[in-house]
């Protein structure tokens, strides 16, 4: 019976269904939103204490931070330090914490903590304009050690990675010859890589690492050397020359700017603490949602009333799916089409028993009282707008009676939508005169356990979190009511309705 | 728990609720014709026109004051029905069945005088029994005289017969007969007798009631094997004319047998229910699938009835 026209309702349908998966998909790459409720996300606190003494002068302070680290993005950043006036300063290149203040003296303190999230896909940004190479110049006989040393080096290597690689080997101890002897001296071994590495043309700087355990204090940072390959930045290990980041190591400082100025202050010191911690996934999400500009598909930025509300609208769908469902394709027959799904939240509000015999007590007595006003004879309007008033005062008695018995759930019947309670009795009620009390009691049943079934789904908890946070889920359940409106196969109960005609088989 | 596979249902052709109100309801009944068959004068007006009788109209009652006229028309009526235009399910229906001096006899046979059937016009007109309680339009019409052959059958009440007509040609007909159970309505779910009628003669098939086969009749006690319906081929001819009528591509006609005036149209269902074919032993599809497929419809009313009596025996 599928005519061709009703191929592009399909289409329609599958693109609703697929568009809303995989927007939901791509919310949970691009944001991280979990698609279960409480997963939790490691974060790493890290403090840097800068400890001087001040000199009764006024002080600037200013540490290197942490712009864009590779395999980690930053979370928050806070600084603590009474007293001072604090700002992050961004400049080409460099991003640095600025302290100050007009007279410091004696011993100070200053603290700059921030959150780290790992992150294998995070990226420093490539440098706009390749970086130059500083040229050097080498007095005698260091020229000749440095340009025997390159020369060698360069004949050894096709690519700026592998001529670092020959080069560092080259400048080991054990390999050591007399022209590199001549050249290190102590401390200056990753200063003079860096110079050499320029002389030769490949530009180089120093960079500033972290290694990263958990609940480590006073740590020092380790120096690091990177290289620039033509397309972006390279770290190397300068004493084995490993390329790359370690996951563990967190990139405090790259560039060529000093880690730790202070004006004004002696004996400056820096060290650092680190603290691994966890935190919800959830929050997380929302806390960066605003940061990349994806924010506007969330809720996560309205006011919190507002978003309670949403919680609450947005478990709908999945009622009116349950009812369609239980209609079209279980063939359940209830009392009013969305009734039981009005039902089901005022469920998910006083939860599932006393609801229900909240919901029991109500319309009973409205039944009861409904059969006294059938028999004046009255107009549909002011027969729906009395029994509404006595709905009213039928809760309003519950309410009373149930707290003065020190029942404090007979309290819940207020949040039964009371129009749509007099709108039952009366469709019961009327059922009853022309059907009789077994239908009524049919129908009447069939709406409890749609009205259940719907409020078990949307009270699970996880049914909550996807409709809240991955709203466009509500595409998908769009899409599949609107294919089960097309759908003309036998309803269940109707293979049981149907089951006398066995016999002309 | 008694079940029935899908695949022997299919088998069986049975058009089910979910199929019957896509593939038919909604794509071959107009929206905008709905009205001619939720409103009982509306339905007499336009089928009038196409020769297709209904009960005498007497009287229609629009307006408060034009009640009073009713007093004066009744005064030499024996038997009468007042009906609420719009009213659903046989509410709101009262049958006069004869005069006691002063006092109407209804057909359950208590007296009621005057002045309660006023009331109870009143009612009609502000909306008591239509739906959604619009305000509403009564209708007086004269009473049905059920013919004696087929009124034995049934437990009061006047047995009435159904004809599920697609597309103009009748495709499915049964005898509806009211019992104890249902309140002397007709209404199958409600407990009345459904018989099931060969479209080709009109005679008897098997008989149902709460969807469960019977042989006999629960109250009268008698056999339903052998009814037979008269003059059916004008009944089928009567039900396909409504098509025309109404452009009503699936409906229910649901006809009566007067005793003095022969078959009558009682009224027109835009929804007939799915009962009618377990009343038939038979499944509604095969029948509806080979008038999807005519090449060339018949234009007749009398051709597209003689077209179903040959063909949809069969199916």
């Amino acid at each position: 019976m599928n005519s061709p026209s009703r191929l592009p309702f399909y289409i329609a349908v599958f693109l609703l269904i697929s568009a809303g998966i995989s927007l939901a998909v791509w919310r949970h790459i691009e944001l991280g939103i979990p698609w279960l409720t409480g997963e939790q996300r490691p974060v790493w606190m890290v403090e840097a204490r800068v400890d001087f003494n001040g000199t009764g002068e006024p002080v600037v302070a200013s540490l290197n931070v942490p712009e864009q680290p590779p395999g980690f993005r930053i979370l928050t950043e806070q600084a603590a330090s009474p007293g001072y006036g604090f700002s992050i300063i961004d400049k080409a290149g460099s991003r640095r914490a600025e302290w100050t203040k007009r007279e410091v003296a004696g011993p100070q303190t200053l603290y700059f903590k921030a959150q780290f999230i790992p992150d294998p896909d995070a990226e420093p940004s490539p440098p706009a304009q390749p970086p130059k190479t500083k040229r050097l110049f080498w007095e005698e006989p260091e020229a000749t050690a440095v340009r025997e040393i390159l020369s060698k080096a360069e004949a050894r290597s096709s690519t700026p990675e592998s001529m670092t690689r020959e080069l560092i080997k080259l400048m080991q101890p054990d390999t050591r010859i007399q022209n590199t002897t001549l050249l290190v001296s102590g401390e200056n071994y990753l200063q003079l890589l860096v110079d050499m590495l320029n002389h030769s043309g490949i530009p180089a700087r120093t960079a500033d690492g972290l290694k990263l355990e958990d609940a480590r204090r006073r740590q020092q940072l380790t120096p690091f050397l990177q290289i620039y390959n033509g397309e972006r930045w390279l770290t190397l290990n300068p004493k084995t020359a490993a390329q790359g980041v370690p996951e563990d190591l967190l990139l405090w400082r790259q560039g060529s700017e000093s880690l730790l100025d202070v004006v004004g202050g002696s004996n400056s010191e820096i060290s650092f603490s680190m603290l691994r911690q966890t935190i919800p996934a959830l929050q997380l999400a929302a806390m960066e949602a605003d940061d990349n500009g994806l924010g506007f598909l969330s809720f996560y930025e309205l006011p919190i009333e507002e978003q309670s509300m949403f919680r609450m609208l947005l478990l709908l769908p999945l009622g009116a799916l349950v009812v369609a469902f239980m209609r079209i394709v279980i063939g359940i027959r209830t009392s009013g089409t969305f009734m039981p799904v009005l039902i089901a939240v005022a469920f998910v509000q006083t939860t599932l028993v006393p609801g229900l015999i909240a919901f029991l007590s109500v319309v009973s007595i409205g039944l009861l009282m409904r059969g006294y006003l059938s028999s004046l004879n009255l107009l549909l309007v002011s027969r729906i707008s009395a029994l509404i008033i006595l709905v009213i005062f039928i809760t309003a008695g519950l309410s009373i009676f149930g707290y003065q018995m020190g029942f404090s759930t007979g309290m819940t019947v207020t949040f039964f939508p009371m129009v749509i309670i007099a709108w039952t009795i009366e469709r019961m009620s009327i059922l009853w005169e022309e059907e009789g009390g077994q239908e009524v009691l049919i129908q009447g049943s069939g709406s409890l356990f749609v009205a259940i079934c719907a409020y078990l789904l949307m009270s699970a908890p996880l049914a909550g979190h996807l409709t809240f946070n991955f709203p466009e889920l509500h595409f998908t359940i769009l899409g599949l009511i609107l294919l089960m409106g097309q759908y003309t196969g036998y309803k269940l109960s109707e293979l049981r309705r149907f089951s006398p005609m066995k016999v002309y088989d | 728990m008694d079940w029935i596979s899908p695949r022997v249902l299919n088998r069986l052709g049975m058009l089910n609720m979910n199929r019957r109100n896509v593939d038919y309801i909604a794509r071959y009944n107009e929206r905008s014709s709905y009205p001619l068959v939720d409103n009982k004068l509306k339905t007499k007006l336009v089928v009038a026109e196409y020769g297709v009788k209904t009960p005498r109209l007497l009287q229609v009652v629009r307006h408060q004051h034009e009640i009073s006229r009713f007093r004066e028309m009744a005064e030499e009526l024996a038997g009468f029905a007042i009906k609420p235009a719009k009213g659903s399910g046989g509410k709101g229906i009262t049958v006069i069945t004869g005069r006691d001096e002063d006092y109407f006899v209804k057909a359950s046979g208590a007296r009621v005088g005057a002045s309660v059937l006023e009331r109870h016009l009143t009612n009609i007109l502000a909306g008591l029994y239509s739906l959604a309680g619009t305000p509403d339009v009564a209708i007086v019409e004269n009473l049905v005289e059920s013919d004696p052959s087929l009124a034995r059958y049934s437990y009061q009440g006047v047995p009435d017969i159904r004809i599920v007509v697609f597309q103009g040609y009748p495709v499915m007909a049964m005898l509806r007969l009211a019992t104890k159970a249902s309140d002397g309505k007709a209404n199958l779910h409600q407990g009345a007798v459904g018989v099931g009628l060969d479209i080709g003669t009109g005679r008897s098939l098997n008989a149902v009631q709460f969807n469960r086969p019977i042989t006999l009749h629960p109250d009268t006690g008698l056999e339903l094997e052998n009814i037979n319906i008269d003059a059916w081929d004008e009944m089928l001819e009567m039900a396909s004319r409504c098509y025309e009528a109404t452009g009503l591509g699936y409906m229910g006609v649901d006809l009566v047998v007067d005793a003095n005036e022969g078959p009558l149209l009682l009224e027109l269902n835009a929804r007939p229910g799915l009962a009618i074919q377990m009343a038939n032993g038979r499944g509604l599809l095969p029948r509806l699938r080979a008038v999807e497929s005519l090449k060339r419809p018949h234009f007749t009313p009398g051709e597209r009835a003689n077209y179903a009596m040959e063909t949809f025996a069969r199916l």
